[in-house]
């Protein structure tokens, strides 16, 4: 069983704690004047997102996570789960809802994603930070306001919602920034 | 894309961090600090002195642990203060004296800690703790201007922040109190384990701006302190803060050279007990004791921690030339 010690902490390190997968975002050496020191330690649970602190003693050792990050690509959902295929592989792996969470807002065919495995199995999807998709429904376009700044909704392809300025069409494609949702510019054929 | 060597060379450079974490401003504020401290002492009759960085012993300290080296067969300890050899001047005859000199701590790594510093390290013949906190405060006062001053005890200290009584609450409702800050790693520790933690925990936050000096530390972290003199129960010990950041540790010297090395003895078993490295006493001190050393207090301050509060910073890593990783 590989572990780490309190001394190699730092920022990404993943860590097993109370059968979770956790990644360190931020690690504080504490020690007063004569005393024990402690790792003080924020980490975020890997499964479920939520952030917490936690304190070790130093030189202390904690059992390591077998968490990778691996780009994959994305092949089709089958209504129950999003299946991504691995680049070199050709091993196909199924994520479901809760493991796909928001990225499958951005998830469009043979996009290449960001899957992260615990023991060798997704419990995380990061889409590419910017992802083009076509206009599904929106009102009419407005010719020539290109100024003004107002925007309108658009559904696209995935049936995500986006805000979209007033002069773009139904059937455009546009580009959006995964990590705000929001639209950056339009995009030619 | 360019495809010229050369280019792709300097593009690699840039890449490796190898500039100082501080700026010029506060490699200015560093020097000036440093020669404010000359001043300081030079005013007083404090004599300036230096001792070796290695030394054929460490520290027995439990919680400190030395870095060494080998010159051929001969182990060398980097010291992890100037304590012993500034005492075996003292007990020598020099009279008031300091230093400023680099320390270093194994495995100590962090926003307030780094492997090596600069530590300022003074003794006062026949100065008793009052006098010290004294002088203490008119020198981090003349380093980093007027601040509120404020003296209390550890005891009163903890009860405020913890409802936690030092002195008189047993090991279970210490542990009890840790519980919500470490779970079940309150499980792990001991009595003095649970003060350090409510220490820097609850206590240290809690403690406010300005200059606030904290005494009555248990007899159990009494290092190389007497103890107090009207209640065994605790070291006559100071430790100073500076907006909450510890940045001094003082003694009233122990001079029982007899009490001296049954405290080295004490650490050792102890250290074998846990399974931690051994390490030599230092007979010379105990010599020097025996010899007799006078009546005193002394006091070790770091200094980067001082440079890094003058300059309104709230990490090692912008007052250092090369903190951490980058040295």
């Amino acid at each position: 069983m590989a572990t780490y010690s309190t001394n190699e902490f730092k920022s990404g390190l993943k860590l097993m704690m109370d059968g979770d997968p956790f990644s360190i975002i931020e690690n504080e050496f504490v020690k007063p004047g004569k005393g024990q020191a402690f790792n003080r330690v924020k980490l975020r649970n890997l499964k479920t997102g939520r952030v917490i602190e936690r304190t070790f003693k130093s030189g202390e050792s904690v059992e390591a996570a077998d968490v990778v990050e691996v780009p994959m690509q994305y092949l089709y959902n089958d209504g129950e789960a999003w299946y991504f295929m691995h680049e070199e592989s050709f091993e196909q792996y199924p994520a479901d809802k809760n493991v796909v969470g928001d990225a499958a807002n951005w998830l469009k065919e043979q996009d290449v994603c960001d899957i992260m495995l615990w023991n060798g199995s997704p419990i995380g999807v990061s889409p590419p930070n910017f992802v083009v998709l076509k206009i599904t429904e929106t009102d009419p376009g407005v010719r020539g306001d290109t100024a003004s700044g107002a925007t309108k909704p658009a559904t696209v392809e995935t049936g995500a919602v986006v805000k979209v300025p007033l002069f773009v069409d139904e059937g455009e494609l546009i580009k959006i920034d995964t990590r705000t949702g929001e639209y950056v510019s339009r995009v030619k054929e | 894309m360019s495809t010229d060597p050369a280019e792709a060379d300097r593009a690699e450079s840039r890449a490796v961090d190898w500039r100082p974490g501080a700026d010029l401003a506060a490699l200015r504020l560093r020097a000036g600090l440093l020669a404010e401290v000359r001043a300081f002492f030079a005013e007083r009759g404090v004599l300036e002195v230096e001792t070796p960085l290695l030394g054929a012993t460490g520290t027995t300290d439990l919680h400190i642990e030395s870095l060494w080296l080998r010159d051929g067969a001969a182990t060398f300890y980097l010291q992890s203060s100037p304590e012993h050899a500034m005492k075996r001047l003292l007990a020598a005859g020099s009279g008031p004296i300091y230093q400023l000199t680099r320390a270093f701590r194994a495995g100590e790594v962090g926003r307030l800690h780094n492997r090596e510093f600069t530590i300022l390290e003074w003794y006062r013949p026949g100065f008793d703790l009052d006098a010290l906190m004294d002088e203490t405060e008119a020198l981090l006062a003349r380093l980093m201007g007027e601040r509120p001053r404020r003296r209390t005890s550890l005891r009163e200290a903890l009860v405020a922040a913890t409802g936690i009584d030092p002195l008189v609450d047993d090991d279970t409702a210490l542990r009890e109190r840790c519980r919500p800050l470490v779970g079940d790693v309150a499980d792990g520790l001991d009595r003095d384990d649970c003060i350090d933690l409510l220490l820097s925990h609850v206590v240290q936050p809690a403690l406010g701006a300005g200059i606030v000096t904290v005494r009555g530390f248990p007899a159990s972290r009494a290092a190389q302190a007497r103890l107090a003199a009207d209640d065994s129960r605790v070291a006559a010990r100071f430790e100073v803060f500076v907006d909450g950041v510890e940045v001094g540790n003082a003694y009233h010297e122990l001079i029982d050279a007899a009490e001296m090395a049954a405290r080295f003895a004490a650490d050792r078993a102890e250290r074998a007990r846990r399974g931690r490295p051994d390490v030599p006493a230092d007979d010379r001190l105990v010599a020097a004791l025996d010899h007799g050393l006078p009546d005193c207090c002394g006091i070790a301050m770091g200094f980067d921690r001082l440079v890094m509060l003058a300059a309104g910073a709230n990490d090692l890593d912008s007052v250092c030339t090369f903190h951490g990783a980058r040295a």
